[in-house]
């Protein structure tokens, strides 16, 4: 690009950001205006703005969110299953590095944390983790749906709402729960019943951190003079940073957890193994050797 | 009942019957499928370091025995040097007392044909003496010369063979 046409492209968006500013300052806002406080208000609580979710019921946009981003990975992930995967070679490009990358990722923190059973912990995880990831740097689309009400909103985190903060948190307990169960089956119950906070902690941590990110970005974006470059930290760099925080939270509270309650507990010093009791009473030596 | 928060329970199962469908489309689709390609390719690349170690176990192991070989060979050979040097030795000591003993056997020969000789030349000198003696007598006897005449052609005779016998 010589000197000149870096010139005019620079002249050219100039005036283009120029009429853009113009126009936002004389378009206004548009249709029913909300109060801060009730933006805020319906962020953390929902009760307000309702969608209808295939006309059966009314449900929190972000369940929509959750229903988007559910499709598309599975999407994706039937894409690469078909198209990607078979064409795998031993020597990999860098897209079967990247894919390979993230599975061995979660699969070595799955072996690490709980190096007993972990084939189901390693896929758990690995699905959780791109579920927050995806559902976080989702809210950046700023996909719109129109609720019952009739405003159009932009389509929140899934995880900012607290049922689904609470779906996952709940669920990875429950993970928690099978393997100690699988493990050490009544012992397992118990050792996993003791953190009997945990589901609470790991669903409120869940909410409390994408709710955060999610009424900073509402209060930055409501006022127009917060909404030059300042959303380009606060709405990008802190989603992201959530986005890889808040998996990395989950899925490490969870592998560790899973591997505490899924350690098998060892044999106690003065308890005797009972092939040792049966050769003392059968009074073999040999089979007490 | 109102739950604080707007929880809401149906919801809460929705998010839940999403995640449970993520879980299980993503460990099929991708999870799964990618880590048995991956543990494919451990377990290939595992078995060219066990075959490639086997090798390596395999030639050491011939080395080491072509290693004992060699040493084996090389005693072989300095046992077998030492057998002919032995061999070799006997046979140099055994043609050397042949050879002393032919040399033996040639001087005893020698000196028993040289006192055979001896004896036969002074027998034959004796005979000779006798002869010249018999007919010397013959001569003295049947008068042809003198005594002067006998006795001198006995003395001459008898010195002419006295000299031939010392030679």
């Amino acid at each position: 690009m010589s000197k000149k046409q870096k010139w005019v492209f620079i002249s050219v968006v100039c005036v283009i950001l120029a009429l853009l500013l113009v126009g936002i300052f004389l378009t206004g806002s548009g249709g029913e205006e909300e109060s801060i406080q009730q933006v805020m208000k319906d962020a953390v609580l929902h009760e307000d703005n309702k969608v209808s979710f295939l006309g059966l019921k009314d449900v929190n946009p972000a369940y929509i969110s959750s229903c988007v981003v559910v499709g598309v990975l599975l999407l994706i992930a039937a894409l690469i299953r078909i198209f990607a995967i078979p064409r795998f070679k031993y020597v990999p490009g860098k897209f079967q590095l990247l894919i390979e990358e993230l599975v061995g990722m979660f699969d070595g923190m799955a072996k690490s944390n709980s190096p007993h059973r972990n084939k189901f912990l390693g896929g758990y995880i690995f699905a959780a983790a791109a579920y927050i990831f995806v559902g976080t740097i989702f809210e950046l689309f700023g996909l719109q749906v129109v609720t019952t009400d009739g405003i159009s909103i932009a389509l929140p985190a899934p995880l900012s709402d607290i049922n689904g903060a609470i779906a996952i948190g709940c669920f990875s307990y429950l993970v928690i729960l099978s393997g100690g169960i699988a493990s050490n089956g009544f012992k397992g119950v118990g050792k996993t019943l003791k953190d009997f906070s945990l589901p609470i902690s790991m669903s409120f941590r869940l909410f409390g951190a994408l709710l955060s990110g999610l009424l900073v970005t509402e209060l930055v974006y409501y006022y127009t003079a917060l909404s030059f470059v300042l959303p380009v930290i606060v709405g990008v760099l802190f989603t992201l940073l959530h986005a890889l925080i808040q998996s990395y939270v989950l899925t490490m509270l969870t592998a560790l957890f899973y591997g505490e309650v899924s350690e098998r507990a060892e044999e106690k010093p003065g308890k005797k193994p009972k092939k040792l009791k049966a050769a003392k009473h059968s009074g073999t030596p040999q089979a007490a050797a | 009942m109102n739950i604080p928060l707007n929880i809401d329970w149906q919801q809460i199962l929705l998010h839940l019957f999403n995640f449970v469908i993520l879980i299980a489309g993503l460990y099929l689709l991708l999870y799964k499928p990618v880590k048995k390609f991956m543990d494919q390719r451990t377990a290939h690349y595992q078995e060219a370091a066990d075959e490639a170690a086997a090798k390596l176990a395999q030639a050491e192991a011939m080395e080491a025995e072509y290693q004992a070989k060699l040493a084996d060979t090389e005693a072989e050979i300095s046992e077998k040097r030492a057998e002919a040097e032995a061999a070799l030795a006997r046979e140099t000591a055994s043609q050397l007392q042949a050879a002393k003993e032919q040399a033996d056997k040639l001087i005893s020969d020698a000196r028993v044909t040289a006192q055979t000789e001896r004896e036969r030349i002074v027998a034959a000198a004796q005979k000779d003496i006798a002869g010249l003696a018999a007919e010397a007598a013959e001569k003295l006897v049947s008068g042809e010369t003198g005594l002067d005449g006998a006795y001198g052609s006995f003395l001459n005779a008898a010195k002419g063979d006295g000299s031939h016998g010392e030679g």
